[in-house]
């Protein structure tokens, strides 16, 4: 039956991955206008567009072809509308005789065709009138200088193709004009992909059976997925590049989406984005491995108990009750995801969507900020870190079921140590500049702080943050680096809940008087990296701020020495242990 | 200053190591054959079963010692002088102390049978036994483990974990029961067999075949039992060949007095290689566990910095795994009854948990078994220390429960 199973796998990986090689997009007038409201722009891209019109090509020469016709379109506005040679010469003897003013300006850029430019120029150039220019250099450099401008921020933004608009119609260019089995057919292609893949990994688990309950960590420094062999070489390969498509070339994976458009649509009754293919996997792989971690500790009553709860605050709170919000025109939210984790949580377009929301909204902003500000603390005061990192986060919860097994692969040593704790509080720091950054510009209407762009900085931190450390490496490293490196090196609510745990609260593992034998299983299977030997060994209890009470380490113990406790906070520490 | 010579670099040896080291200035050097880094013995099933790396059996990084200036010699002593005060390795150096600790372990008991030479024929102690191990295993079908201790049923588990047929032949006619009572002994039976391990109880192995290799053995009752492995763990004894022809006193293990000073002066041993002449109050002379090596390395540490203190390892306490059931014990627990004793013993429904309390005519507790259950250790200590009543202890179960959270209640789920 293994066989079986692992056939099942790989057939399903297989079929996945062919997907996109049997999908083709197929491009029509009509779709253009659909997917550019504005007909000005959509009739520009027509034109530039027609070579591949009406045929059906890949995804990358898709690309390929709408990259080229937003440059063309762009230099055709650009052409159009920024400053002629002839308007910047008679504006440069205006400057040299000292009589630009709105007056002249408005002479000399007067008629229907210069209306954009009038008003463009004036608001870009009027701090010039009146300027005394000798030099012609001088005066037609600070045109220049202007004109630029003008077209990066007015022409292109408004009448053709910035980056911000380029992105997003590559991708809605992509999924409108998906054409293949994936639209003719997802449920089955669902069936054969993910299908398979569910049915063999479930039944795998199911292997588990077998052998008698307890702890069974057999092989794995041997296996070739979890001893960073080469199955686990693939594995994460796939992984990292499943998340670089997913964040920055999204426009790739529309035949994927596809796949998942029926569930969308009898979700929250419209199509699905590709984030809602994430939460789909994502949620899926909680489930699904969620089902096997209970089979491999089913003889523990404390990891059934939690990964219950992962699975349930996953498919909820974190997967279905945000698309029904949607549904029923509440915005999308997410219950359990806290700022700083949230880190868009206070941004701009955030804050507005609640406000606008009524009073649904309203309970949303007053709930995030509270879990935050009050409900983290308290939490964490009476149960550590584990309310929330290993029973409700989604991070966690597939870290907990997808990434348990590759908790071993965790790197245990002090070193390790030294440069977690300096990079999760410079994130955490990184994470809370930013947003009061955000809310300065959010209040005070400026975007610049201390010479900072207050929206370069947020972008910086999505980008290097949010897709590349949370994502890409903090999922795609599992089978590297274990499978909570977000969490132990990046994550800033980890990180405040982590000084929460380590100064005031009232959790702690403790050890068992004299009992330890110093095996090592306890470190070894410590997804955070913790030397938890170190201190059983010598009968002290184990009060770390990365801890998120995963509860392993005193499962694998062969020797009954760690338990995790919620006791008095005064004393946790028993710096006088039973070990000398 | 001066300088402290340690033999053997397991828990007592490294343990007195760091000890002296928090108190004392003194040059430290510690000598071992088998590895360079201190690693727990304890721990080499898991690294053969794939669960560890043999790295995670270190409890301290490489740059450990250098930084806690403990010097490591990675040698075998050949030759011990007490009277010049010097030792010899291999190489040929020659190694000066002021202070030695002799912490050289024990050795694997041999099977007086010929053909206990063969290939495929092994004990387990080392990490070379390990090694070994992992050539002999290769290719095997059906492995036979003699000797009904924690090494045998260990080495079952390993094997076994290779999907090797495993019988475990023990001279007794129940698991381990020279220290387990019946019950519990019985529940450790039953549990091996649940684990698809052949227990043969009550045998003896009176052949060994095979030319070169191992390929069978014969049991007492004329059986013929075909392996292509055979596992020897009928106990261990001290490790004394290295002062044997010395001016040390030995009976069966390197005899030293409550300081653990040997009959020479400077000369202190510890841990397993040890025989108390004065055992104190419930503890035998020769207890050769993990706990007791580390608190005579404890000890012995405190002496040779200038405070002498006699070894005092406090109410006996000591845990196994058998497969995946968990074993714990504190105190006096006979393992056949026992005039002036008696228990009150439990298990829960599916008899796969137990909790045995001993006490004595006064129903003080003076003893307690624990399997397929966490006990809280210093609970325990507390319990029998301070002479509580049985009554008392069936009315406070909860202060000794040590089971992780959601776990049943011990005072419900015993019936």
């Amino acid at each position: 039956m293994q066989r079986v199973y692992t056939f099942l796998i790989i057939a399903g990986f297989a079929v996945f991955l062919v997907i996109p090689l049997v999908s083709f997009h197929l491009l029509s007038p009509n779709t253009i206008r659909d997917v550019v409201a504005d007909p000005a722009r959509a009739s520009l891209l027509e034109k530039e567009l027609r070579s591949i019109m009406g045929k059906e090509v890949s995804s990358i020469t898709l690309q390929r072809q709408l990259g080229n016709a937003f440059a063309i379109a762009n230099e055709a506005i650009v052409n159009r509308y920024s400053l002629t040679g002839q308007q910047v010469d008679q504006l440069v003897n205006l400057m040299l005789a000292n009589r630009l003013n709105q007056a002249t300006v408005d002479s000399l850029l007067a008629g229907p065709d210069n209306e954009f430019r009038k008003t463009a120029f004036s608001n870009y150039a009027n701090w010039l009138y009146g300027r005394a220019y000798t030099r012609d250099e001088a005066a037609r450099e600070a045109l220049l200088t202007i004109s630029g401008n003008i077209n990066n921020y007015e022409v292109i933004p408004k009448l053709g193709f910035d980056r911000y608009k380029k992105k997003s119609l590559q991708y809605s260019f992509a999924k409108a004009s998906l054409t293949g089995p994936a639209v003719t057919h997802p449920w089955m292609l669902m069936f054969f992909s993910f299908g398979l893949v569910i049915v063999g990994a479930i039944g795998f688990s199911l292997q588990l059976l077998k052998e008698p309950p307890g702890i069974k960590n057999n092989d794995t420094f041997r296996h070739p997925a979890t001893s960073r062999k080469w199955l686990g070489i693939i594995i994460g390969t796939f992984l990292i590049l499943f998340y670089i498509v997913l964040y920055f070339y999204p426009e790739l994976m529309t035949s994927w989406v596809a796949l998942v458009d029926p569930i969308s649509f009898w979700l929250k009754g419209s199509e699905a984005g590709h984030f809602f293919l994430y939460g789909f996997l994502y949620t899926i792989s909680v489930v699904v491995m969620g089902v096997r971690m209970i089979i491999k500790y089913r003889h523990n009553r404390y990891q059934i108990v939690r990964t219950l709860s992962v699975m349930f605050f996953q498919t909820t709170l974190a997967f279905i009750l945000p698309e029904i919000l949607v549904r029923l025109n509440q915005p999308y939210f997410d219950f359990k995801n806290i700022w700083p984790l949230d880190y868009d949580f206070f941004f701009d377009f955030e804050l507005n969507k609640l406000i606008a929301s009524g009073q649904m909204g309203v309970f949303m902003l007053v709930w995030g900020i509270a879990l935050a500000l009050i409900g983290v603390p308290v939490f964490t005061y009476f149960y550590g870190k584990r309310w929330y990192c290993s029973w409700v986060c989604g991070c966690g919860g597939l870290a907990e079921t997808l990434g348990d097994p590759f908790r071993h692969l965790s790197d245990k040593s002090l070193r390790a140590w030294k440069i977690e704790q300096g990079s999760i509080y410079t994130v955490m720091v990184f994470a809370v500049v930013m947003t009061m950054g955000v809310l300065y510009t959010y209040f005070t209407g400026s975007a610049t702080v201390v010479g900072f762009n207050t929206y370069t900085v947020r972008e910086v931190y999505g980008a290097f943050i949010g897709a590349v450390f949370a994502g890409v490496v903090g999922t795609g490293f599992y089978p590297f680096m274990g499978n909570r490196v977000w969490c132990r090196f990046g994550c800033p609510l980890a990180a405040y809940m982590g000084i929460i745990q380590r100064f005031k609260s009232r959790f702690r593992i403790t050890t068992n008087g004299g009992q330890c034998i110093s095996c090592g299983n306890c470190s070894t299977y410590c997804e955070m990296g913790i030397d938890v030997r170190a201190y059983a060994q010598k009968g002290e209890n184990i009060i770390r701020a990365s801890c998120v009470g995963c509860g392993i380490c005193a499962a694998v113990c062969p020797r009954g020495v760690l338990k995790l406790e919620n006791g008095p906070a005064r004393d946790r520490f028993n710096p006088n242990g039973f070990i000398k | 200053m001066g300088k402290i010579v340690i033999i053997g670099n397991g828990i007592a040896g490294i343990t007195a190591a760091r000890h002296i080291r928090k108190m004392s200035d003194d040059a430290i050097v510690v000598i071992s054959a088998e590895s360079k880094y201190f690693f727990s013995r304890t721990a080499l099933m898991y690294v053969f079963m794939g669960h560890m790396k043999f790295e995670h059996t270190q409890p301290y990084e490489n740059w450990f010692w250098k930084k806690n200036k403990i010097q490591l010699i990675e040698s075998q002593v050949t030759h011990l002088n007490t009277a010049n005060k010097q030792l010899t390795l291999r190489s040929g150096e020659v190694i000066p102390y002021h202070k030695l600790v002799l912490a050289l372990g024990s050795k694997p008991r041999p099977l007086p049978l010929v053909g206990a030479e063969l290939a495929g024929v092994q004990s387990l102690y080392t990490k070379q036994d390990l090694h070994l191990m992992e050539q002999n295993s290769q290719g095997v079908q059906q492995a036979v483990v003699v000797g009904g201790g924690l090494i045998g049923i260990e080495m079952a588990e390993m094997l076994h974990s290779r999907d090797i047929h495993v019988t475990l032949v023990v001279r007794e006619d129940s698991y381990w029961n020279i220290v387990l009572p019946k019950e519990e002994s019985e529940m450790v039976n039953r549990h091996i067999r649940s684990r698809g391990v052949t227990l043969r109880l009550g045998r003896t192995v009176q052949q060994i075949k095979g030319q070169e290799r191992v390929e069978g053995i014969a049991l007492d009752d004329g059986t013929d039992l075909p392996c292509q492995f055979l596992g020897i763990t009928i106990g261990v004894m001290p490790n004394t060949g290295l002062v044997e022809n010395s001016e040390i006193d030995t009976h069966h293990g390197i005899l030293v007095d409550e300081y653990l000073q040997t009959n020479v002066p400077d000369v202190y041993a510890i841990g397993d290689c040890v025989e108390l002449r004065n055992p104190p109050p419930g503890h035998r002379a020769m207890e050769p566990v993990w706990y007791t090596g580390r608190i005579m390395g404890e000890t012995v540490a405190q002496t040779l910095c200038g405070k002498p203190t006699a070894y005092a390892p406090g109410i006996w306490f000591n845990s196994a795994k058998f497969f995946d059931l968990e074993y714990q014990t504190y105190g006096f627990v006979p393992p056949t009854p026992r005039e002036g004793y008696d228990s009150y013993y439990r298990e829960d429904r599916k008899n796969e948990r137990a909790l045995r309390l001993t006490y004595d005519t006064n129903n003080n507790i003076v003893g307690i078994n624990s399997l397929g259950l966490r006990l809280n250790h210093q609970a325990c200590e507390r319990w029998i220390s301070m002479g509580k009543t049985l009554e008392y202890a069936l009315a406070h179960l909860e202060e000794i429960d040590f089971d992780p959270e959601f776990y049943p209640k011990l005072n419900r789920s015993l019936v």
